[in-house]
This record gives structure tokens, C-alpha cells and sequence, in this order.
């Protein structure tokens, strides 16, 4: 796709932008003293807000918007039929968000997640060794991007050892959203690998997520196919890009901050604290609204079938809620940070992802406590729908 | 002190039950209550606040001891 150079951040942001993508907080801070909810005609036209204030209220205000497209990009003719019920719960609105909501929360309850814990624990410190014995590597592919698509592959009940397959999927659909032609041809392959699946879990049910929904009834009766793949394709897409960008994220701040790194290691008790720091400073997920009534919001006219970029990075980073928010600090007790969203669809995985990104960590600051960037290699990284680093070579030692 | 949830507000957010599992349970669903009836030992009282000031829904409210 061609591209023209960004003018005007206020009227003409480009959410794919190598320069927004590397680091946006600077558009962020520029936007909110000028224009704090700026729009852009580019990828089909979108709304961007920047004040916490505003896009919390927009995420809590159901009403005026609406989740039936949640992508950054909005989607194209090939996309209709695969997906024929969304990904529910987050692709849908009350009253059917509620009961897919319920199918979907116990799975990811404290009790839950303490099952997966073990596994994510010795899966971690096994890649960690790994990196710490040759004395170099790639923290974000030969560890961030190894654990969540294992992770979720448990909650699932499908193979671990295909974890590469499905996070390649998943960045065709999240990543590559922009290449129509990628993204369908991803998301076509999970879709078909996801139905076989399906069929295998009628005759022989299995102790997971696809075979509990599928022998689960909602008001006496089974829940649809089509629904129990919709699910089930949420919880891989939304599971694995995500978790493996905060990994990521957290990894090169404390490859480029020894000060925060050093605390940590002497600090263990800290780490929970800082996760939560953490998640605020690089939150990486964004997600879309569709207005579904004309509504005003602060001064700005959007219209029905408007698109709004439900902005939870930049409000994580507005000084009017977070003190120095451009500055992590690293045992910052008071954050309501927004990472997980907020209102009926916060994130129903966050305790999932929260345990995987404490242990994950945990298990690298014990098995490597000395590490920088290799100033050889360059730090690559990917955003739009979800923001990280791709490629974070280190050094131990 | 006294601490109250509101349940209309609460989303699951699961910060109070990770800051003060003492004060808090959460169930399948990620609703949060407040246990013994909201009172909070005096021990806890910075944890009871620490959650209140970390809830992203700003669910939590606090009754200070007259």
C-alpha cells in the first residue's frame, strides 16, 4: 500500500506509521493539549481519542457504541461467512454479550488460571536457560512469543507443539490486518483448523473450553456451532498477540533501564507492582467502537457507523490521570490503568495474561538478572490493533 | 473503616483480590465482595485503601471510622 506522509496529526494520523508504531506517546501528548480527539480519513476512517476521561467514557457508554467491529481496520467483502457469529463476547453487544460473557468467564477464573500456572512456570524458566547458556538471543522471539500460544493452546485443549502455526495466524489477522489478502488468508486457515477441532470434541469430549461449550445449554438449548467457533477463535487471536507484546515490552524496558531491572532483582516482592507500571506504560491493546447513535463527545460530531479507536495506550499515558505519566515508575502504587479495557468488556482473560507476564518475568530475572540490548541488532516493532516489540536482542551478562 | 463494592460497577478487574486477598473474594465470574460485611481490621487499612485507589472502575468506596 502506498503511503503518504502524515501532515497533521489532528486530522491525518496514521495508526500503521513506522514513527507512531516505534513510539506514539509524543503524537499522544501533542494531540491532548490540541486536539485531544483527533480523526483520520485513513483505513476506511476512524475517530482517535487521548484523554483517559474520554475513552473511558466511551468504552463504558454501550449505548452510543457499539462492538459488532471491533477491529482497528474495518473489514472487507471476504470477510463475511467465515466468522458468521463474530467472536463473541467482545464482537457483540448485550443482551447476547452477557450469556457468552458467562460461557466464557469461568475459564479464566483465578481457580483456572492457578491450573496453568506450573506448566507456564516451567515452560518459562526451560526458554529462559536456554538464552542464559548461549549467552545471547531474541527476548521477544525465542521467549515472549513462546509462551501465551502454549498457554492457550492448554485452555483449548489443542496441541502446545503447534504453538509457531498459531501465533503465524495470529499475526496475519492482527498484525497484517492492513493486507486484506494476509489477514483472510490467516484467518481462513485458523477457521478451518478451529471446525475440525469442533467435530472431534462432539464424539470425544476432552477438560476444555471448545468441548465445554459445546455440551453447555443456554436456556435449554446447545449453543451454536458457529458461536462455539467464534469463541474459540477469540480466545486464540486475543490470547496470544497480546500477552507475548506486554512480555515483550516489559523485557526491553528492563534491557534498556538497569536501574528498574537491578531493583527487580533485589526487589522480587516488587515485580507484581511493577507489572501493573508495566502494562500502563506499553499497554498494547486497541480496540473499535462503531457509533451506533449520533452522539457528540467532547465537541467532536460522530455520526452513526462512525468508527472510534478505543485508545487505552494513550489514556494510560494522560498526565491528568497519572502523574509523570510518560515516566514509569516502577513501584507506583496507585494506577487504574486501563489496559484491560474497561466497562462490560474489560478483558476477560486479564487474569490469564497477568499470571503469564508476573511468571514470565519471575522466571527470566532468576535465570538471567544481567542482561542489555546487543547494539549490533536493531529492536523491532509492530502496532495498530496491538503494539510491541518484534525482535529484542539481548545480551546476558 | 468500611469497605463497600458496588456490584453494578464491579467488572472483574480481579485488583482488589490481588492486592488485599484478606478484604476481598472474587468468584468464577470475577465479581468482587467485600468479606466480613465490609469492616476492615485496622492492620489493613492501607491495603483497604490501596485497593480502592488501583480499581479501574472506581467500584470501591470507603467509610472512614467517625
Amino acid at each position: 500500500m502506498a503511503k503518504t506522509v502524515v501532515v497533521s496529526f489532528a486530522t491525518d494520523y496514521d495508526i500503521f506509521d513506522p514513527d507512531y508504531v516505534r513510539d506514539p506517546a509524543p503524537m499522544w501528548e501533542q494531540l491532548r493539549s490540541s486536539c485531544p480527539i483527533a480523526h483520520s480519513d485513513r483505513y476506511g476512517g476512524s475517530w482517535l481519542p487521548t484523554r483517559y476521561a474520554d475513552v473511558t467514557a466511551i468504552a463504558h457508554d454501550v449505548e452510543h457504541f457499539s462492538s459488532r467491529n471491533v477491529g482497528v481496520v474495518p473489514p472487507d467483502e471476504l470477510d463475511d461467512g467465515m466468522l458468521p457469529a463474530g467472536l463473541p463476547p467482545i464482537s457483540v453487544d448485550p443482551p447476547l454479550h452477557t450469556w457468552s460473557r458467562r460461557l466464557l468467564l469461568p475459564w479464566f477464573s483465578h481457580t483456572r488460571v492457578a491450573v496453568y500456572e506450573g506448566t507456564t512456570r516451567a515452560l518459562c524458566a526451560q526458554l529462559a536457560e536456554r538464552i542464559a547458556e548461549r549467552g545471547s538471543g531474541d527476548a521477544a522471539v525465542e521467549y515472549a512469543q513462546q509462551i501465551p500460544a502454549r498457554v492457550i493452546a492448554g485452555v483449548l485443549g489443542v496441541p502446545p507443539d503447534l504453538a509457531d502455526t498459531f501465533t503465524g495466524w495470529v499475526r496475519d489477522v492482527l498484525e497484517f490486518a492492513h493486507d486484506a489478502e494476509r489477514r483472510n488468508l490467516g484467518r481462513n486457515e485458523l477457521v478451518a483448523y478451529l471446525m475440525t477441532q469442533i467435530e472431534q470434541r462432539k464424539s470425544a469430549p476432552g477438560d476444555d473450553l471448545i468441548s465445554s461449550l459445546l455440551h453447555t445449554e443456554v436456556d435449554g438449548e446447545p449453543v451454536p456451532d458457529a458461536h462455539v467457533l467464534g469463541t474459540a477463535a477469540l480466545t486464540l487471536i486475543a490470547g496470544v498477540d497480546t500477552t507475548w507484546s506486554s512480555i515483550g515490552s516489559a523485557l526491553w524496558h528492563l534491557a534498556t533501564n538497569p536501574g528498574d531491572r537491578e531493583r527487580l532483582v533485589a526487589e522480587p516482592d516488587l515485580i507484581p507492582v511493577a507489572i501493573e507500571e508495566l502494562l500502563r506504560a506499553y499497554s498494547p491493546v486497541t480496540m473499535a467502537r462503531i457509533v451506533a447513535d449520533d452522539v457528540e463527545v467532547a465537541g467532536c460530531p460522530m455520526k452513526s457507523g462512525d468508527r472510534v479507536l478505543l485508545n487505552f495506550p494513550a489514556a494510560n499515558r494522560d498526565p491528568e490521570q497519572f502523574p509523570e505519566a510518560d515516566q514509569v515508575i516502577i513501584d507506583r502504587s496507585q494506577n487504574r490503568h486501563v489496559a484491560f479495557g474497561v466497562g462490560i468488556h474489560r478483558c476477560a482473560g486479564s487474569n490469564l495474561a497477568r499470571m503469564e507476564l508476573l511468571v514470565a518475568i519471575q522466571e527470566w530475572l532468576k535465570a538471567i538478572p544481567n542482561f542489555s540490548l546487543d547494539s549490533s541488532a536493531d529492536v523491532t516493532w509492530a502496532g495498530g490493533q496491538v503494539r510491541g516489540p518484534r525482535t529484542i536482542p539481548v545480551v546476558v551478562g | 473503616m468500611r469497605i463497600i463494592v458496588d456490584p453494578d460497577r464491579c467488572q472483574g478487574h480481579s485488583r482488589c483480590y490481588s492486592l488485599a486477598p484478606m478484604l476481598f473474594d472474587v468468584d468464577d465470574y470475577g465479581q468482587s465482595t467485600a468479606l466480613n460485611d465490609g469492616l476492615v481490621p485496622d492492620e489493613h487499612v492501607v491495603l483497604a485503601r490501596l485497593a480502592m485507589q488501583n480499581c479501574p472502575e472506581m467500584a470501591i468506596s470507603i467509610i472512614e471510622d467517625q
